[in-house]
């Protein structure tokens, strides 16, 4: 089979229709293909036996005149975190690693009822904490690209960084993300794919393993704008066993992928400049605006003053959240149990011996912030900054539609980098954290490449529940950007 | 504030996570990067603002107040390190 990074959701479904290939086929090529590239470390779990059999599944439904839409048939891959009945869910660390779920988390079990085909479970960082995949049981991803000219292996941003490695390499047509502060956006921008997370609430958190609540959410990871709307229309929607899913009516999120921004207004925000960015971001993110400018829309200035405090209020509620989230982890109901001589002392040595450092430095912070005699100068203050950052954003929608920043600080770096300054890797997320806080739905489209020939990502943000416009802006930015480049072109 | 050595011990163990002895001084140093960090957030004027209780504004909708799932104790005990019939073990607790 040609290329297989040729294919995307919509000329899959489109030779699925017409018949040019099956989805056993397509399957098979995928499973070849994940095999011949283990050294990416992309998937902690392969499933290419529950693969085949769905999509075997998916051919004879189609046989029979009952296919069931554009994501049946087509071969996908899982990020770890979501709970798989009867395939081990581990979230990358030790402590779950001989999780196998009774269950089916209500996007991937969306997913399996698109007849979507999971390839299998991809690798992650720890709890889905960190910006590089390197904090993962099962060893540190590495993506598919590289720097022109040398032969250093970057990391490929996190915490969705086997979902985004697979993509790119070709191992997997689309795959699921999870999006806490960054975790779709920054590892898209890192390997040259569309990374879209929607508004907080749109798809069900239910069955997905938790690291921050009132922050985590799933979305999708692919070639195109059109393939993003496609999946998320598979995965979002009302789940009454997630309170805090939205219970309102899905838009057609795919017919809104026109590229007529013809008077949109697109904000660019003052604060986003930073003095340590690369000039190069810098240069891409005022081609972005020309672009925009040049298709008829409107660009203007906005400002978010709060801006800077977005970072540390972050890492003050996503670890307090986690910490509490992660008091589940106790050797008792399931996961790693390590003996000790009391209770108190089994939980201690599960804990010690089951967690990655990164995992537990933020229970420790977490523990810090809200215990007793700090949580209103820590936690409580973090949450009112954040409802000032919600404030901001509000201000800047009443002038325009969209905002434009870049989507990371910089390209996929070396693995080794920013390691020993746990602050500076948090840095990664300082252009995606505003939005996660503030629940705003919020993509990554590739923009361009670097003078290494590495992939930098644009990222769009708009109003709560207005995903149809931000798939709107997004076609508009790809068709303009024109992102052809893949891994290995360059070398 | 600056967090010291006995500092990391007690919360290490309110977060139940067995943290080396020789591990404590260093993760002190780590944390107080971390909390010195995040401190900025001090000079940030929040007087008369609300702290963000829900990240959507919307309706939490009630549901039927019925079971749903019922005798699914074998599904529940199913990844467990230890159990005795349809109980979890844990070390003993009492005397």
């Amino acid at each position: 089979m040609s290329d297989l990074r040729d294919w995307t959701i919509a000329s899959a479904a489109d030779a699925l229709t017409k018949g040019e290939t099956s989805s056993v086929e397509l399957t098979d090529a995928f499973i070849e293909a994940i095999e011949a590239n283990r050294s990416l470390n992309a998937f902690i779990t392969e499933t290419p036996e529950l693969a085949r059999h769905r999509a075997a599944e998916s051919d004879a439904r189609r046989a029979s005149g009952d296919a069931k839409g554009p994501m049946d048939g087509v071969p996908i891959a899982m990020k770890d975190l979501f709970c798989t009945e009867g395939v081990r869910t581990t979230a990358a660390s030790h402590i779950l690693d001989n999780f196998v779920p009774t269950y089916e988390s209500t996007v991937s079990g969306k997913l399996r009822d698109a007849g979507a085909v999971m390839l299998g479970k991809t690798n992650l960082d720890e709890f889905a904490m960190g910006s590089a995949n390197i904090t993962s049981y099962f060893g540190s991803v590495k993506n598919p690209w590289t720097p022109e000219g040398a032969n250093a292996d970057l990391v490929p941003g996190g915490s969705s960084g086997g979902s985004v490695a697979a993509v790119a390499g070709g191992l997997a047509i689309a795959a699921t993300g999870t999006d806490t502060g960054g975790s779709i956006r920054q590892p898209a921008s890192f390997t040259g794919l569309v990374g879209m997370k929607p508004t907080y609430g749109r798809c069900s958190r239910w069955g997905t393993i938790a690291f921050a609540s009132s922050l985590d959410q799933a979305g999708p990871l692919t070639r195109t704008v059109e393939d993003a709307a496609i999946m998320l229309q598979a995965m979002a929607g009302h789940d009454p066993k997630d309170s805090t899913s939205l219970p309102i009516d899905l838009p057609d999120f795919r017919s809104a992928c026109t590229t007529d921004v013809k008077g949109l207004r697109v904000g660019i925000p003052d604060e986003y400049t930073l003095d340590s960015m690369p000039a190069e971001i810098q240069k891409l993110w005022d081609q972005g605006a020309q672009w925009f400018k040049g298709m008829g829309a409107e660009v203007k200035p906005v400002t978010l003053p709060h801006t800077k405090y977005a970072l540390p209020a972050y890492y003050i509620v996503a670890p307090a959240e986690a910490s509490s989230n992660l008091s589940r982890y106790d050797g008792v109901r399931y996961g790693l149990r390590v003996p000790g001589d009391s209770l108190d002392e089994m939980y201690e040595l599960t804990r010690g011996e089951g967690f990655g450092e990164e995992v537990q430095r933020r229970v420790l912070i977490g523990a810090y912030v809200l215990s007793a005699g700090y949580y209103d100068a820590y936690y409580v203050k973090a949450q009112k900054v954040r409802t000032l950052i919600a404030q901001d954003f509000k201000k800047a929608f009443a002038d325009v539609d969209v905002i434009l920043t870049p989507t990371a600080p910089s390209a996929a770096f070396a693995k080794g980098e920013k390691m020993d300054d746990p602050i500076a890797m948090y840095l990664n997320d300082v252009f995606t954290v505003p939005a996660s806080l503030a629940g705003l739905p919020a993509i990554s489209v590739p923009g361009g490449l670097d003078a290494n020939g590495l992939p930098l990502g644009l990222q769009l943000i708009t109003r709560v529940c207005q995903e149809e416009t931000l798939f709107r802006a997004a076609s508009a930015l790809e068709a303009a950007a024109n992102f052809t480049a893949r891994p290995g072109d360059a070398s | 504030m600056s967090l010291t050595k006995d500092d990391v011990r007690k919360i290490a163990f309110l977060a139940r996570i067995r943290v080396p002895e020789e591990r404590l001084e260093p993760m002190a140093g780590e944390l107080n990067n971390i909390v010195g960090w995040v401190e900025q957030l001090a000079e940030v004027n929040t007087d008369g603002v609300e702290p963000m209780t829900s990240v959507v504004e919307t309706e939490t909708p009630l549901r039927a107040d019925v079971i749903t799932q019922r005798a699914i104790s074998d599904k529940i005990l199913a990844n467990a390190p230890d159990g005795e019939g349809s109980f979890f073990a844990v070390p003993k607790v009492v005397e």
